[in-house]
């Protein structure tokens, strides 16, 4: 397990003094088929991008809380990575997209018969959003809209 | 930062009837964000599904979180990756 104490001293003061927003209710669905028959689509905040969209933009104050589509098809090593933690190393991501966007491990999933689908998309948020009012109120709306219009059953999200 | 994002998002998608799953490496801060459903994973940061290149210890780890979805609830659900055979630093 990652603890605070692996983080710079700069991370973890902020950490500490930080408030974080709680789910108050917690919402909570219940799984409408079976994994096996379910539709999955993949969000990351390890903010992944395709070499032809516009990068994330890391000087954003609060963050930058925009999304990207990723086709499901697409190679995980083709994708570029933004991101503003220096929270974090990200050698193995580097290494290996799918530590953090693993389409390709959910892709041979799919292929085996323990997912029903993959979904057509997956979105890429870049994750360091310290003021999360545009995402609550914009965009993380947007992409459930998304995902609801494609028939998402079941969504993995994977930090980074 | 990445953790409250994914909770956040989360909660979003169960408003909407999607059940979601997900991986957490600060079990903390999961869990004052109260994310609804989230396996606690023993790697750094950066390193989510435990290994690069490591496909077996991947689908391990994805396999355990799909898992959750069979929780019986209520949210939120937290449990731990119990199933890694490397050490804790990658």
């Amino acid at each position: 397990m990652a603890s605070l104490s692996d983080l710079s001293l700069k991370n973890r003061l902020f950490m500490a003094t930080y408030r974080y927003r709680a789910l108050d209710p917690v919402p909570f669905a219940r799984p409408r088929k079976t994994l096996e028959k379910a539709r999955v689509a993949l969000v990351t905040t390890g903010g992944v991008y395709l070499p032809s969209q516009e990068p994330f933009d890391d000087a954003r104050k609060g963050g930058d809380s925009s999304f990207r589509e990723i086709p499901a098809a697409t190679d995980v090593q083709t994708l570029g990575i933004a991101h503003k933690s220096d929270a974090f190393d990200q050698t193995g991501f580097q290494a290996d997209r799918n530590l953090g966007f693993p389409l390709g491990r959910l892709r041979e999933m799919a292929t085996r018969g323990e997912i029903g689908a993959l979904n057509g998309r997956a979105l890429s948020f870049m994750g360091s959003i310290t003021a999360p009012g545009r995402l609550l109120k914009d965009t993380a709306p947007a992409a459930a809209s998304l995902l609801e219009a494609d028939g998402v059953d079941v969504a993995l999200l994977v930090p980074l | 930062m990445c953790h409250q994002t994914v909770g956040l998002i989360a909660g979003e998608l169960e408003r909407r009837g999607i059940a979601t799953t997900s991986v957490t490496m600060l079990r903390d801060i999961t869990a004052k964000v109260r994310t609804p459903r989230a396996l606690a994973v023993p790697f750094a940061l950066g390193y989510p599904l435990g290994k690069p290149g490591d496909v077996e210890l991947q689908t391990r780890i994805l396999r355990a979180a799909f898992a959750l979805l069979e929780a019986p609830g209520p949210g939120p659900v937290l449990a731990d990756f119990t199933g890694a055979s490397i050490p804790s630093a990658p």
